[in-house]
Order: structure tokens, then sequence, then C-alpha cells
């Protein structure tokens, strides 16, 4: 459990990391909060040459809304946004993820543009963000890009960033008059990741569902947008159990989960279809304000 | 027992009152000194490297890349043991266990090349360097396809080995029980698997092991909850003389059985530090510990009851198979290949019983060690715990009821088990009496009848278990023919303060603070006045260590016995102080008086003090210790009622422990807050292992459960509420009436959450699940029963 050697350089600001990386030629690697990274170093499943470590990078621990977009730095721990007021109030999506996602002492360090940029499909960031048509803002050599959470991972552990880019901030857009979501998690205890997870969220207009979003965690190789159970939604009410048992199936045909110590695929499968009941159930209490 | 019964003494610290931990002052502020704290001058670091394959001949190896590479002094191969006859190490079953692999690998983690470096980092990065040229094998993984008469033949190093057969023992009367299930209305039947797991103490194991070429002294700083034991056996193996080998077991993070066996790392540091002459640390991973040293369980068993119809139960029979894993290194006394597996007929007046256990060998890490228990006694208690209860749903008697039923009662005792045991002392009704008022059992069937009506899954489940512990006893227990005493040595200096040292070894038990309460009530002095010493073998009297609740069974008594010898020796130099007949005298609380003159009076400390100054009554020597080995005539039975509550969700099939109730009686308490806390942790881990500890392999022998993201161990987060009763019945045989509490709550509490599980899903026509009860076997168990979520 120990790595093996590396080279660490703490720059002070992104354009100085930008420039680490460019020198690490693709052997070098940035480390936020270190609870993904230097899990992969001690069991030597990643050995970079070099980390650039971001945390030492003034500004980068934004969390408020302007312009309409919830704005979360590189720098925003999930501790943070668990104990944030703003998300209490606003982003119960985000609320019901942070107090699930890992435990205590690791959401104090890991943060969430560093979960989203593991690109791992047992992130629960990358769902949410997901779910919530996050835009990801990165910085390169060649200057800024913005990628869409919902095409951003490509394959396990690999987005669209490249070697070179550092996500600087995710941005979410704030919650419609109507709006609710919620994250719905199994895991086998604190600190494990899921076996399922479903992310929702649904504006209505009085019962009627008129926008909707469902994203699913750990259940196939990527990270899920389910869109045709969410598109099933649109037009029905929030209290037609058909439509809620309905979305909860086409969201079970989209997942591809494998199976492992959390559970046989097909009871993952089934997961899938009964968290997204609930979850659908959840976030229509909370659009209605019957439920915090 | 005596007028002085310890537990009435009212000196500060005597027992049954509950002192905070002295232990805790180091631990709290980081001042623990652990073996890997230990730093010595000129100290090298070892790492091993371990087989890939489960079961492979080894071609060759070639090390030269690794002794390449910065840092790497040597790397040592089992040919390289050879040479000092020390590729292979005998086990505590009598077995014999590879140091390092020289013919083939036979387990996945098996230790094939230890690498010595200067620093820990460079061992480490040197396993990369190690190439070894294999040819797999066939693998065996299935303890039943071990015994089929084409299965690969794993131990082909043994001569004239022709299978994987390792043991069969047999206990009970098989003809008796035969006639009793003749003579049955009912007959039930369980096949389960008490799934293999992991002591995963916090602290890993490893050594310093530091040979001094002048004195020809080898000191061993090692993760060891038996120091002394392992002295004589590292005399044995290494042939180095016992006189000059000191076993230092400091502060040990947890040991739960995990540090009873010799593992090879610790054979191979030793042997590098004899040959390179500078002390050797070797400090094994996480992964390194959940994969390759001893795990517990891995009993296949089958179970069956015979009743009559009113729910008299006639007869137990047991058919077990033991996968003992590659080597058998089972950690039990020498003359019990299944343990005590045959106290398996509980707390029950059971008129006759059978039990087998055949043990093999697959391709697994090697042990079966005693996790937080006697030696199998959470198996046995297990089994008939969950035929009981399984009992009960078929013939409608309230579990409850059932058990009252058949409870072995208060007169029966001392009670002769159908297998052989002699029972010291139990009264089983009063703790389910007491476990039923605490849970609120009437308001809960109600409860869970209204919620079956609404299609709502509850479920209460019961364990009334009884334990076999303080091995003990030695005309039945040895270990390597040593016989299962402990010792206490008890010395007072002259202003009344002293130590006492022991042969038992805390790894977190609260020796320190416990140990002293026991001398305080004996010999009247406070029991800050008394540091408790253990772990050091230069240091300390003899004795066999601490693990089957043994350390207060033994070591308790000596130290109670010892201390009585010396309040002797002080009633001696009171009598002649005060000029009166030592018979005349009273002793309280620390103090002597004349039996009708009470203001004639001397102190424990006064007799002291004298004991070390002239004019002492005639004959006597100076000084105040003694020292005492203690053999116990029989062992203790400590007993309890646990009851669980349990809401089941049929969506996704997760249990949520609403309450568990747990009522141990452990005789006498000697500190009410630690037995609480021992019964807390342990309540923790019987948690873990009915919901969701396991090591599992794939059908190559691929280990799963090599780190704690894999190998799940609860936290406090999801750790159940405890609420604690009390019932106290003492040993009659005990000094102090004391019975043992360090295990009661693991080999009690898995069947209690089980039993809960499956009483909740009986309408469903569910009769089992085995453990681990990961939501995923249960929502399979209920779909499967056709159950939907809604
Ligand atoms: C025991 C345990 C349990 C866990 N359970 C969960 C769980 O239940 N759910 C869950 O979602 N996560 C879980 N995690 C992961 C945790 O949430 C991590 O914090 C998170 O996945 C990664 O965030 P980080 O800031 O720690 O990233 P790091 O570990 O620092 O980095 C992760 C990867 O992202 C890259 N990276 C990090 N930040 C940036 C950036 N700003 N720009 C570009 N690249 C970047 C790194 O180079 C690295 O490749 C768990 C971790 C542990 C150790």
């Amino acid at each position: 459990m120990i790595p093996s050697s590396f080279e660490y350089v703490a720059p002070t600001s992104v354009e100085e990391a930008v420039k680490a990386l460019v020198a690490g030629d693709g052997d070098a690697k940035v480390i936020s909060g270190g609870q993904s990274l230097l899990p992969m170093m001690k069991l030597r499943l990643a050995s970079p040459g070099t980390l650039v470590d971001i945390n030492g990078i003034a500004g980068l621990d934004t969390l408020e809304e302007a312009d309409g977009m919830l704005r979360i730095g590189a720098l925003v721990r999930h501790g943070d946004l668990e104990r944030s007021a703003l998300i209490a109030e606003r982003y119960p999506i985000i609320l019901d993820a942070a107090q699930h996602i890992a435990d205590p002492l690791i959401r104090n360090r890991g943060t969430f543009c560093g979960s989203v940029a593991h690109g791992d499909p047992a992130g629960d960031w990358a769902t949410v963000a997901a779910t919530l048509d996050a835009q990801l803002h990165a910085v390169g050599p060649k200057g800024a890009v913005t990628h869409s959470a919902r095409d951003f991972q490509t394959s396990m552990f690999e987005t669209q960033l490249g070697t070179d880019q550092i996500l600087v901030e995710a941005r979410i857009p704030c919650p419609k008059p109507g709006q609710g979501s919620a994250y719905l998690k199994i895991e086998r205890k604190v600190g494990d990741y899921a076996a399922a997870a479903v992310g929702v969220m649904v504006v209505l207009a009085g019962d009627t569902i008129t926008e909707a979003s469902i994203g699913l965690t750990n259940v196939g190789p990527l990270t899920i947008h389910a869109s045709a159970a969410a598109a099933s939604l649109i037009g029905k009410s929030i209290g037609d159990a058909a439509a809620l048992e309905e979305a909860g199936r086409l969201a079970m045909e989209a997942s591809d989960p494998a199976s492992d110590l959390r559970g046989p695929a097909d009871y993952k499968k089934d997961l899938v279809r009964v968290l997204t009941k609930r979850a659908l159930r959840k976030a229509g209490a909370r659009a209605q304000g019957q439920e915090a | 027992m005596s007028s002085n019964l310890a537990t009435e003494s009212t000196v500060a610290g005597a027992i049954g009152q509950s002192p905070k931990r002295i232990e805790d002052d180091r631990f709290i502020r980081g001042k623990g000194n652990y073996v890997d704290d230990v730093q010595l001058p000129g100290m090298l670091f070892m790492a091993i490297y371990r087989s890939p394959f489960a079961h492979a001949t080894i071609n060759s190896i070639d090390c030269s890349r690794a002794l390449a590479m910065p840092g790497v002094l040597a790397c040592i191969t089992g040919k390289d043991l050879e040479a000092h006859k020390l590729a292979w190490m005998p086990t505590l079953a009598g077995d014999t266990q590879a140091v390092l692999a020289t013919d083939k690998v036979r387990f996945q983690g098996q230790e094939v090349v230890a690498i010595i470096a200067k620093s820990q980092a460079q061992a480490v990065d040197a396993i990369e360097g190690i190439d070894v040229d294999y040819d797999p094998l066939p693998v065996v993984v299935d303890p039943k396809r071990a015994l089929e008469a084409d299965a690969p033949v794993i131990r082909s190093d043994l001569e004239g080995k022709t299978d994987n057969h390792i043991f069969t023992w047999e206990s009970g009367d098989a003809d008796a029980t035969d006639r009793a299930f003749r003579d049955a209305d009912i007959v039930i039947s369980l096949d389960t698997l008490y799934p293999r797991i992991h002591p995963a103490p916090m602290e890993t194991c490893g050594c310093v092991s530091d040979y001094n070429k002048a004195t020809g002294k080898m000191t061993v700083h090692l993760t060891s909850q038996a120091p002394h034991a392992h002295r004589t056996l590292f005399a044995l193996v290494a042939g180095l003389p016992e006189h000059k080998i000191r076993i230092i077991s400091p502060d040990v993070g947890g040991g739960f059985g995990n540090k009873v066996p010799i593992y090879p790392g610790y054979v191979v540091a030793t042997a590098a530090s004899l040959l390179i002459g500078k002390p050797v640390k070797w400090i094994e991973s996480r992964s390194e510990n959940l994969i390759s040293t001893g795990f517990a369980r891995d009993y296949h068993m089958s179970g069956e009851l015979a009743a009559t119809k009113d729910g008299k139960m006639l007869g137990l029979r047991a058919n077990v198979l033991a996968d003992h894993g590659a080597f058998n290194a089972q950690a039990a006394p020498t003359k019990w290949p299944a343990g005590f597996f045959n106290i398996a007929t509980g707390s029950y007046d059971l008129p006759a019983a059978y039990c087998k256990v055949e043990g093999v060998y697959t391709n697994k890490a090697p042990g079966g060690v005693a996790y937080r228990c006697s030696f199998r006694v959470t198996e046995a208690a297990y089994l008939i715990e969950r035929l009981v209860d399984n009992l009960a749903h078929k013939t409608g008697i309230d579990a409850a009821e059932l058990r009252k039923l058949n409870f072995i009662q208060p007169e029966q005792f001392p009670y002769r088990s159908p297998m052989g045991w002699e029972y010291d002392s139990g009264d089983y009704d009063k703790a389910m009496d007491i476990a039923l008022e605490l849970v609120e059992y009437k308001a809960l069937r109600k409860e869970q009848a209204e919620k079956r009506e609404r299609g709502e899954v509850m479920g209460i489940g019961f364990s009334s278990f009884t334990e076999i512990v303080g091995a003990g006893m030695s005309k039945i227990c040895d270990i390597a023919g040593l016989a299962m005493i402990d010792s206490a040595e008890l010395r007072i200096h002259p202003t009344g303060k002293g130590v006492l040292k022991l042969g038992v070894q805390s790894q977190g038990q609260g020796h320190e603070t416990t140990f002293a309460q026991i001398v305080a009530s004996e010999l009247g002095i406070p029991s800050t006045d008394i540091v408790v010493e253990h772990g050091d073998t230069d240091h300390t009297p003899y004795g066999l260590g601490t693990y089957a609740s043994r350390s207060t069974p033994t070591g308790g008594a000596a130290t109670a016995i010892v201390a009585r010898k010396l309040r002797e020796k002080g009633r001696q130099i009171a009598a002649h102080m005060l000029e009166c007949a030592p018979d005349d005298l009273e002793f309280d609380s620390g103090t002597f008086s004349v039996k009708g003159s009470p203001d004639r009076t001397k102190t424990i400390q006064e007799c002291i003090f004298k004991a070390y100054q002239p004019e002492l009554p005639e004959g006597m020597e100076n000084g105040f210790e003694d020292v005492t080995y203690y053999d116990a005539p029989e062992m203790t039975y400590p007993f309890g009622t646990y009851i669980c509550v349990v809401d089941v969700d049929k969506g996704t099939g997760e249990v949520k422990v609403r309450k568990f109730v747990a009522v141990d009686d452990c005789g006498t308490r000697i500190n009410p807050m630690i037995v609480d806390g021992q019964i807390h942790g342990g309540l923790t881990q019987g948690f873990g292992t009915a919901m969701m500890e396991l090591i599992s392999f794939d059908e190559d022998g691929n280990c799963f459960g090599s780190n704690f993201m894999d190998y799940l161990i609860p936290t406090a987060v999801e750790s159940p509420h405890w609420t604690l009763g009390e019932c106290t019945t003492p040993s009659p045989h005990h000094p102090i009436g004391a019975k043992g509490i360090g295990e009661s709550p693991t080999v009690g509490s898995p069947q209690a959450f089980v039993n809960a599980v499956v009483d909740a899903l009986t309408p469903f026509g569910i009769t089992n699940i085995d453990m681990p009860l990961s939501s995923h076997k249960v929502w399979k168990a209920l779909r499967d029963a056709g159950v939907s979520d809604d």
C-alpha cells in the first residue's frame, strides 16, 4: 500500500498548473481531493510521474449562484455541498447525493469536479451533473473549453478532458419554478459506491410533468442519462402510478450493469426500476412543496 | 467462595466499580506503542512477493531485476530457507505450512520471495522486480469438490497423500441419536454455510526481529496474542535456545484470533535478522492481512433437529465440511481438530446428539482461527439457534416459549451435555425473561401482526446461546504439548504500590484496568496503585495468551489467587504486630481488625511495609511477592439471550435492524463499563458477520475481499443501537465467579440477525438465507418467492 515514487508540484495559478501538465507530457496528473487518485496509486493501479496539486490555487472554491447558474469551483468539497445552506434550500438532489458519497472524512477532501473528472461510472456527482445538465468548464494550453456533462465520459475512467486540461468549474442551471429533484442510492454500507443509484429532476405544472431528467449511477460502463425514460414522463401526471412504473421500466432498460460483489445484474436492474419510481415520487413531492 | 467475597470490597477500583480504562490515557494521546512504532538503529525492511495464482508449479524464480533496484540488499527464496531447514514450519494443528513456497504455490497470496531493503518503500518497490515462472494447475475452491476422487491433490508435499482429506472427527452417540430421530414427530433440516470471514484487526500483523550477534540473543517485537507460547514455538521451529529468545508484544491493535498463529513473515524476518545480524522489520499491508493471514469459519453445516409436535427437542445431528484452506493452520487446542464444535446442543436439554466434522484442503489461504470466539463455538451456536427458530416456525410455537420449554433448568447444573461437556452454571429462563421485557416482546408481536396485514415485512429473531470458554483444563487442552494454564506474579513494594505481571496478553480488552481491580478487591489496595505488565517474555511469567475468552477465567483466577496468597502473608504479619492469632483477624477492604475489638487494626499497607523491615514472624522471609500458575478445573459457560428486530424493504431487499436487545450473563462483572464495551464491540462484529463480511473466491481461486472496499466491516453509521441487559450467575469454580465476556456477543449475535430476517420472510415460505444477508440475497429470496416491491 505504498505508491511508486513520483514528482510533486504545487502551482499557485491555473496557468502554471497547465504548464506543469504540458511539461508532464501525458504522465502528469492533477490532484485535487486525492480521494480517488491516491487509493489507485497505493494499489499501484496508477503510477503518474508527476502530481500537479491544485489545492494552493486561489479562487477555485466558488460556490454561488450567478447569472442563472450555480457555480461549483474545482476545490469545492463534497462536505462543502453537504453543509451549504444554498444547496439545502435549492438543490435537494445535490444534498441527497452529498450525504451518501463515501464517508464524512472523504467528503472533507474529495471535490465535485475531481469526481466528475475521474470518469468513473460509480461516481455520484457525474450522475447529478448529467441529470441537472451541467456545463463543465476546463482550461488547457489552448485556453478555455466547455463540455456537456451528458456526454463527458467517453469510457471507463476516460473523459473528454485532455491530459493537459484542468476542470475549473461546473455550472448548473438554477432551478425553475415547479422543479423538484432527488437522488436515491443503495449502498452496502457507508463509504461504499452505489450498487445502483438514480438521480431525478422534474418540473411540474400543477400535477403535470413538463420537464424530466433521469441519471443512473454504476449500472453500466458509463454514467447513464436515461433520456427515453425521462421523455416518457412528459405530459403525464406525477400521481400516475402506471407512468412512473413505465419510466422505471425504461430506465431499467437503459441500464447495463455487471454482476459483482454488490449483487447480480438482475438485482441492479430491478433496483433501477424501484429507485426510479421512488425518486420520481420524492422529486414530485418536493416540487409541490410537500416534502423537504 | 470465601466470606471475603471480592465483590464486597469498598476499596477504590474494586470489582464491580467502573473506573476509566488506565490504558486509554496513552491510546487517546497517540502514545501507544505498536510494533510498527519500533525503530531500531540500522533497521532493515522486508516485503513479500506473493503468488498471483491459487495453484501453480514454480519452475524458476529470478530475482535479478529486484536485486538491481535501489536499496535492495537481498532476496530470500524457499530454496535459501531449505538450506537452513526453514522452508516449512509446523502449524498449531500439527500440519506443516510452507514458509516460502518451493515446489508450488497453493493459494493466491502465498509467500514466495522475501525482499530485504534499506527502506520499506524500496522493499515494496522491488516486488515488481521479481520474476517467477509458473505452470498453473487446476484449482480446487469448493470443499465438496476437494473430496471428489479426481480432484487435484493440493498437498502433494505430504508423503503418500492422494486426496485432500485432513481429518474426520466425531462426537456424541450416533445410535442414540438415530433412535431419537426415529421417535420424532418433526425433523427440522438446515443446510447452511457459515462463510469465510476475516478478523481484520485494525493493526495488521508484523514484527521487528533483532538478532544480537554478540550476545546471541534474538529479540522479536511481535504482534502476538500469545508471546510465551510463541517463544517456545520459535525455539522449536528455528532451533534457537529458548533462553536466548525474547518476545515483546507491545500494544496490540486488536487480535480477535488473527494474532494467535505464527506466520511465514515472522519466520523469514527472524531468519533474515539472524543471517544479516541487523534488525529486520516486516509489517504487512491491509491486503496482505486479508488475503493471507488466518481467516475464520468456512463451515458447511448440515444440521437436523428432532422434536415432538409439542416442541420438545429430542436430538441433534450435525455433519460439517470444514474448509481449512491449503494448510491446516487452525488455531485450537491440539487434540481438538474441530475445536469445541460439540457444544452444539447449546442451552437445551437434548437427550441425544451426534456430530461429525470433516476437514479438507482447498486452494485458499490457511487458517480457521477462533475469530472472537472459543474454538468453533460460533459455528455451533449458529447452527442450533437457527434450527430452533425454524422449529418454532414449523410447530407454530412462539420462539421464546419453545426455548423455555427446552432450556436446561438451574437445578440441573452442573449439567452434563450429550456430547460430554460439564456446564458449570446457568439460569437461561432468567436471561430470556429480562430480554423479553426489555424488548417489549408482546407489543412487538402485535405490531408484526398488524404490519403483515398491511403487507409490510418485519421480523423478530432470537438467540439463546451458551458458550464454552476459558481453555483451560490441562487434562484435555494443550497447544503443541503445552498445558493451557496461565499465570500471575504480584510484587508489592514497601510503600504499598506494586506491579502485577501476567502471562496473558491484552489486545484492547482493558487488562491493565481490570486485573488491577481484582488485586484491589482481594488485597485491599486501590487499583491505581497497581501497574499491570504483560507482553514481554523476559519479564512476565509463562502463559498461553489471550484468546477464547480465557484471560479472566485463567489469568484472572491466577491474579485472585496470588493476591490471596499475599493477603495471607499480610494476615500473618498483622497478627504478629497486633499480637493475636491470625484466625482472630477479620479482613475487609484492606484492613485487618481483631474480631471483637474493631479499634485494633492494621492496614494492608502497614503489613506490606513491615514485610520489608526486620523482626518478622518466626521463619517468614522478607518481601511481599508471589506467583501463581492456574490450571482451570473446568471451562466456564457464559450465556445470554439476544433479540433482534428488523424491517425489510421489499423493493430493495435492505434490512434495517430497528432494535437489538442483548442480555448477557458472564458471571461476576469486574468492570461493568468495560463489559458493556466488550459487548458493544462484539455485537458490532456479529452484525458485520451477519450482514456484510465475506471472503469469497472465483473458480480460479482469485480472492475477493482484499481491501476494505470489498471486505466490508461495519462503521458507527450503520451499526444498530444496542440495548443491554444483565443477569449474573457466578461461576461456582472460578475464584471470583467470573466467566469471560469478550466473545459472547460475536458467538451469540449473528444468528439473532438471521433469525429475525427469516422470521420476517416466513410468511413467504422462506426458511433460510445464508450470511451475509446482503440486500441482493434478501431481494432474490423475495422475488423467487413471488413477492413484488409494492
Ligand atoms: C473509501 C472511498 C469511498 C468512496 N465512495 C464514493 C462514493 O460513494 N461515491 C462517489 O462518487 N465517490 C466516492 N469516492 C470517491 C471520492 O468521492 C473522490 O473524492 C472523487 O471521486 C474524486 O475527487 P477528488 O477530488 O478526490 O479527485 P482526485 O482523487 O484528486 O482525482 C481523481 C482523478 O481526477 C483528476 N482530477 C481531479 N481534479 C481534477 C481537475 N480539477 N481537473 C482535471 N482533472 C482532475 C485526477 O487527475 C484523477 O485522475 C470514494 C472514495 C473512497 C476513498
